[in-house]
């Protein structure tokens, strides 16, 4: 009873405020109110402050560790025909490495039926004259990986042949030859040396969720006042569409920077990523990309004017096209040239390119700055769409 | 009564697709991701940017660089002079791997002693720094045995002789491709069917329906039918561009595939149903439907396969239907996978389909009476 009459009497006196100020102090009067209001519905309407902050902690939680390319233990079946010294030398190595899990089958039929049956990955098969074909040179080591899965199949093809060079590499010191391979290769891997697929990951699936939770926390908001005829009544008002956006905009952008901030600290204290850039630099580039993800979702809004289209949208314009156009899991470099034309238009790949270097390579400005321009322009884009498309008309 | 029923679906096709603005999101978006998707999402590598650090100079070493510039998986970025050149490329995303040829390569070789080669690999995304590595050591690898041949030296004493059943050239896009139609088959169902009952309950024209002479079972069934019959169609057509634009493989039989498919579009329509009738608003029911659907594809096994994933979640991806049709797609397409062989992947969607029903038919009548 007492917020009532309150609530009641602030309203006029801002309704006072404003006509007497029309001429200067206006705006900003209706501004602050509209603000009000759109705060008191997030807070009565709990679904929003759970988009902003239950969703992007339980989808990095799921994702941080559902996501990860790094192949372990992966069952390969053994094959050998005629076991003795050598060929446990070779086999030795499939078990002490942590990439594989061998299983011994007595038949290469049993080893193919168990790879039918999608028992195994894959299947090494050492014949039964690999001991004798060994003293002549050449001995082969049949390999037959499953290859539906070809990024998978390639990475563990990848790892017999480390096994491999290094198998060869150990016989020859131990007979005392000049080792067969005449290169050695070392290897240098900047930024991530233990290669984890966390580590790049993280800070990808950062952009993914904050894609999402850009559109879902504006997709909606415009189109439902059109639904419910709330619109028209603050049409015959004198807010201008602008304050009407802005007022929009505002509580959401708050909303998502706190549920920005909720991922990057998960990322750092929950999955340990390195974060060697600075806080500066993520903050600014995250309130650009915030502001294009919810001027993409404005837009869509104020295009649809129909909740049920809006949602539509939003499900099929943000969330796929984030995950498979950004080069957060794809590399973009790989993809044919009009695809990546394509990628230039989706928000995410600049975030993702952002945030990778920014977590695991630091502030390379010849990265960042190229990208935050994108961003921008991005935002400007499809804010003033929105404010384009939202005329206050009525059909 | 199926008269009853077959007027609610007339009903419910004709809003879904009398209205332009619906129409148009339902039948262009799929059909452009189904393209631009099947081109993008690849793990193979072309092109990768690559500079050379050659402090030799010699014949040998120029060979060896012109392997990594000839090879389709790399693409020559100029050459350095010295060190300092390489973090700055490295750091700007200018080079991806930077091969480093040692001063006394050539002087190594001659000598049999280990001629050493340096690669230094931008690990940012670390899929490709594995693949680049991959690439990279076949190629040296080759170069090694090639050498060696030709100056008399002894041959390796194994080979390695490797081979791909079912995707012999190892073409990513065989893989993706099929995915690509539960992704999307499964995107669209839930879009129909997930919002529908919020938008009559929004709208109010739900409690019109309950005072019709229908019973909450054909609302139901009605509800749902559309969603399965436009989910089926939006399928075969993807199936169809995937064998005739893409060119992938269909060994298997239609009846596995379309079996498995039948299963996976009632299991996401029971899905959806359930969000519906958990849904007071809209927007809600949009929260529901993405609440599902992106953990849905990012556990199937989609893009990353669930062997990676820790135990735990492991165990949760046993509940997601789009995890069993990815199988039943992939083994169709690729291995030829007959009925008998994918029981173990119908049965568990055959069960969540049922489960699902069940509970969206217990809700409706706790939220409707």
């Amino acid at each position: 009873m007492t917020t009532g009459p309150a609530g009641l009497t602030r309203t006029t006196e801002t309704r006072e405020q404003g006509v007497a100020h029309a001429a200067r102090g206006g705006a900003a009067g209706r501004l602050r109110g509209l603000l009000r209001k759109e705060f008191l519905q997030i807070g009565r309407d709990p679904s929003s402050i759970a988009i902003a902050f239950l969703l992007p902690a339980i989808l990095l939680l799921i994702f941080g560790y559902g996501v990860s390319l790094d192949a372990r233990n992966v069952p390969v079946a053994l094959v050998v025909e005629a076991p003795n010294a050598d060929t446990a030398g070779f086999t030795a190595r499939f078990a002490q490495s942590p990439y594989f899990r061998p299983l011994p089958f007595a038949t290469i039929q049993q080893a193919d039926r168990a790879m039918s049956a999608r028992l195994v990955q894959g299947i090494v098969w050492l014949r039964a004259d690999f001991s004798r074909q060994l003293q002549a040179g050449g001995a082969p080591i049949g390999v037959i990986v499953n290859g539906v899965d070809a990024n998978d199949a390639r990475i563990i093809e990848g790892y017999v042949q480390q096994i491999w060079i290094a198998w060869i590499a150990a016989r020859a010191e131990e007979k005392g030859l000049p080792g067969p391979m005449p290169i050695s290769v070392q290897l240098r891997v900047w930024f991530n040396p233990s290669v984890s697929s966390r580590d790049y990951l993280v800070p990808g699936l950062i952009a993914i969720i904050m894609t999402l939770t850009g559109a879902l926390l504006t997709a909606m908001v415009i189109a439902r006042e059109w639904e419910r005829g709330t619109m028209e009544a603050l049409m015959v008002t004198r807010v201008s569409l602008r304050e009407i956006l802005i007022a929009k905009l505002v509580p959401y952008f708050v909303l998502g920077m706190g549920g920005m901030a909720g991922s990057v600290a998960m990322a750092v204290w929950l999955f340990g990523v390195p974060l060697l850039g600075s806080i500066v630099v993520l903050a600014a580039s995250s309130s650009l990309f915030l502001l294009a993800a919810l001027g993409m979702g404005l837009l869509i809004s104020s295009f649809a004017r129909n909740q049920f289209v809006a949602g539509q949208i939003a499900i099929i314009a943000t969330f796929l096209p984030a995950f498979i156009l950004s080069g957060f899991l794809f590399d973009i470099g790989s993809m044919p040239v009009p695809i990546q034309l394509v990628t230039h238009l989706i928000a995410a790949r600049y975030f993702v390119a952002i945030l990778q270097t920014v977590f695991l390579a630091g502030d390379v400005w010849r990265v960042i700055l190229p990208n935050m321009a994108a961003l921008a322009i991005m935002a400007v884009v499809f804010l003033g769409a929105a404010r384009l498309t939202a005329r206050k008309r009525l059909d | 009564m199926w008269r009853r029923i077959l007027a609610l679906v007339a009903k419910e096709l004709l809003a879904v697709l009398k209205d332009a603005k619906s129409r148009v999101v339902l039948i262009g978006p799929p059909l452009i991701q189904l393209v631009v998707f099947g081109y993008a999402a690849t793990f193979d590598l072309n092109h990768v940017p690559f500079s050379v650090l050659n402090h030799d100079r010699s014949a040998a070493s120029r060979e060896l660089v012109a392997r990594f510039a000839g090879s389709p998986a790399f693409q020559q970025m100029g050459a350095l002079d010295s060190e300092h050149g390489i973090p700055e490329l490295i750091d700007g995303r200018d080079a991806a791997l930077v091969l480093v040829i040692d001063r006394r390569f050539t002087r190594d070789l001659a000598l049999h002693r280990p001629a050493r080669v340096q690669l230094v690999v931008d690990g940012r995304n670390s899929n490709t720094a594995l693949l680049i590595l991959g690439y990279a050591n076949t190629i040296v690898t080759d170069f090694s045995r090639d050498w060696m041949h030709d100056h008399g030296g002894q041959a390796p004493p194994a080979v390695l002789d490797m081979r791909a059943r079912y995707n012999p050239p190892l073409n990513s896009q065989w893989f993706i491709v099929p995915g690509i139609v539960a992704l999307l088959t499964q995107v669209v169902t839930l879009l129909v069917v997930a919002l529908t009952v919020a938008r009559e309950r929004e709208a109010g024209t739900f409690d019109q329906l309950l005072v019709t002479p229908m019973r909450l079972l054909d609302i139901l069934l009605g509800k749902s039918l559309p969603g399965l019959l436009i989910g089926v169609l939006e399928a075969t057509v993807i199936v169809l561009a995937a064998v005739w634009w893409f060119g992938v493989p269909l060994r298997g039989g239609l009846l596995p595939l379309y079996l498995g498919l039948l299963f996976f579009v009632i299991s996401v329509t029971g899905i959806g149903l359930m969000i519906s009738s958990l849904a007071v608003t809209q927007q809600q029911a949009l929260l529901g439907a993405f609440l599902f659907m992106v953990p849905s594809i990012i556990l199937s096994g989609f893009a990353t396969p669930i062997a990676n994933m820790p135990a735990p979640i492991q165990k949760l991806t046993l509940v997601n239907p789009m995890r069993y049709f990815l199988v039943v797609l992939r083994s169709v397409f690729l291995e030829g996978g007959t009925v008998q062989s994918l029981l173990p992947q119908y049965w568990p969607m055959a069960l969540i389909a049922a489960l699902s029903l069940l509970a969206a038919g217990w809700l409706f009548r706790r939220r409707v009476y």
